[in-house]
């Protein structure tokens, strides 16, 4: 990435902070979210600005074990110290927080957060047969409209509603275009740029704005693609990660693979691709947005086979010559359903996987780059 | 033409020189505190083509003295598929981590699993429980084969085992049969990382620790497979680097 299109990237993220300052002083409400579960078309069909929470930093861990224990996975914790010490100023804007019961260290964390925020929990389902968790999950998304509703004092009308999923229908397409570009061989980009983008975009209040940036981006890489400036030959070993979500701050493993010569052309998470789809747009939003949300294919899902079909899509599509599942310390769910995906990937994709469980600290780099260059000379 | 590999371990550091894939010469040092100096002295005076360098130092070695480097894993491949070409799996033990690898038939490895978390299941493991009970490191092994029976040992933990030794001690109990149980809790805890990396075929066993015959001995015992071990199995890492070089050149 050119140093001027870094520098536009850093200055929106910095300048988004005043703005979203300004907003809240001009009475504006703030809902914050921690998962990709939580619809956030009803956040900003409310007008109110959809703030998604830190999470993905180390510095705030070691305060967070002072209440939490400390064999919990590392987002759970980095999430709580941050709120615990007040150090994440989305947090401290936010009038209330939406959060989901994916895992059983996130809800009861969630019970300990409420002493600092009020936290509005959904009810996950763990299982998508629509004849079982449809319902009770469309109660639970119509429960976060109402207390949205309070909380802002808008009524959400199905028009309100629909030319939100429109916007993030939109916002997601971008998303997905600067993910695309790795499709590319040799890709003009590389994964810890993807990241950086998808991670300080995330954050933009304004989303019309994060929209027009990436399409900057995009075309920016499109043109490196085109001058033939790409970091990596054809040789390069193209890699995807799976797994659980990353950011800056729990960007190691991608940036290990980066050092020791790989092209990571993408992410198989919710920070990463499975973010990427289109929510269909008619006259009942609450149950479009209810079954589009019950389907990310989060390893909490039992059984979770739409993992294995985003997989099989990304491995097409990305030309992936190998998969790093990565785990977070204590991470069950993930790290049990590593076994079947290494399983499936080496029995129907023919692809070698390799499993990393680590957490954000940086104790375990040197372990993790044996293992890491010892997969790349495999490739 | 003479191709050199050096193993930069944690514990020690090993070179070997070969010429034609005859080894020429073999040299061992403890690794201390200062790796690179090590690592310069043993080379001094050593003429080579071409060397390549693992282990866990390799990156300094890459940038200090201007070699290429592999990873443990695949020297460890290569040096076990040169002694005995009719294995795939391979049992690493060193000082301070432990490896399962699994190769194809051409030697490229296929699966591979590490524990380097903690020293538990390592040499390190062995040495600090030696000494707990008396024992030089040389002759830990054969003083545990000569107990009649084993005393279970729970903890895998270094430092919990080693009080667990301590009481064990406290009650009169004979060093050699908890020696002989801290050697069989040692090879359990391979085997878990070895059944999920390779089911069958032999196994070679290399690093320092396989120098230790009551640990080969259990690893017979408990997994009913071929151990196959070398005269020096601490210089596989080193020998397999030396035969990568010479591959390069060739």
């Amino acid at each position: 990435m050119s140093e001027a299109l870094f520098k536009t990237l850093q200055q929106a993220f910095e300048q988004n902070v005043m703005d979203i300052d300004t907003l809240k002083k001009e009475g504006r409400k703030a809902i914050g979210c921690y998962c990709l579960y939580s619809p956030v078309e009803l956040i900003v069909a409310a007008d109110a600005i959809p703030l998604p929470l830190c999470g993905t930093k180390n510095d705030p861990v070691s305060a967070a074990e002072e209440i939490l224990p400390r064999n919990l996975c590392p987002l759970i914790k980095s999430s709580y110290g941050f709120a615990a010490l007040d150090t994440c100023p989305f947090f401290r804007f936010s009038d209330m927080i939406v959060a989901d019961t994916t895992c059983d260290g996130k809800k009861k964390m969630f019970e300990l957060m409420q002493q600092y925020k009020e936290v509005h929990v959904l009810q996950l389902p763990q299982n998508q047969n629509t004849a079982i968790s449809l319902e009770p999950w469309r109660k639970e998304v119509e429960g976060m409209k109402d207390r949205i509703e309070a909380v802002t004092g808008v009524t959400l009308t199905t028009e309100k509603i629909n030319r939100a999923i429109d916007l993030l229908n939109r916002e997601r397409d971008a998303k997905k275009a600067v993910m695309d570009l790795a499709q590319l061989k040799p890709s003009p980009i590389k994964g810890s740029e993807i990241l950086t983008v998808l991670f300080k975009v995330g954050f933009l209040a304004d989303k019309e704005k994060g929209i027009k940036l990436m399409n900057t981006i995009v075309n920016h890489f499109s043109e490196i693609n085109d001058n033939k400036q790409s970091p990596y030959t054809d040789k390069t070993p193209r890699v995807l990660i799976s797994g659980v979500p990353m950011g800056i701050g729990s960007d190691k493993v991608a940036r290990i693979l980066e050092e020791a010569g790989a092209s990571v052309v993408g992410y198989e998470n919710c920070t990463g691709y499975k973010q990427v789809f289109t929510v269909p747009q008619n006259d009942d939003p609450i149950d479009v947005l209810s079954r589009q949300y019950l389907s990310i294919p989060c390893s909490v899902m039992s059984p979770n086979q739409g993992r294995l079909d985003l997989l099989d899509d990304m491995i097409n599509h990305f030309k992936v010559d190998g998969v790093v599942d990565l785990t977070w310390q204590a991470c069950h769910t993930y790290n049990v359903e590593s076994f079947s995906v290494e399983k499936w990937l080496n029995e129907t994709k023919g692809l070698p996987m390799l499993h990393l469980e680590t957490d954000y600290s940086d104790s375990d780099t040197e372990q993790l780059r044996v293992r890491i260059e010892a997969f790349l000379e495999m490739l | 033409m003479r191709a050199a590999g050096i193993d930069i371990g944690s514990r020690s550091i090993e070179l070997v020189v070969i010429e034609d894939s005859k080894v020429i010469e073999e040299r061992q040092a403890d690794t201390g505190f200062d790796p690179m100096a090590v690592a310069g002295d043993l080379i001094s005076g050593v003429s080579y083509d071409h060397i390549v360098a693992t282990g866990y130092g390799r990156n300094l070695f890459e940038i200090a003295l201007d070699g290429k480097t592999v990873t443990e894993i695949k020297a460890h491949a290569r040096g076990a598929q040169f002694l005995f070409p009719d294995a795939d799996t391979v049992l690493d033990i060193g000082g301070q981590d432990s490896k399962v690898i699994k190769m194809n038939g051409q030697g490229q490895v296929i699966k591979f699993e590490m524990n380097d978390r903690c020293a538990a299941g390592t040499g390190k493991f062995l040495e600090i429980m030696a000494r707990s009970l008396g024992f030089g490191i040389d002759d830990f092994g054969i003083e545990a084969l000569k107990a009649a029976r084993e005393l279970s040992i729970n903890s895998m933990c270094t430092v919990f085992a080693e009080s667990e030794v301590t009481s064990l001690l406290a009650r009169g109990k004979d060093r050699r049969e908890i020696a002989r149980g801290l050697h069989s809790s040692v090879v359990r805890r391979a085997l878990s990382m070895l059944k999920r990396v390779s089911a069958e075929g032999a196994i070679v066993f290399s690093g320092g620790v396989a120098n230790n015959p009551c640990m080969v001995r259990f690893l017979e015992q408990m997994t009913q497979r071929d151990i196959r071990v070398s005269d020096q199995p601490q210089m596989a890492g080193a020998l397999g680097a030396a035969l990568i070089a010479q591959d390069i050149m060739r």
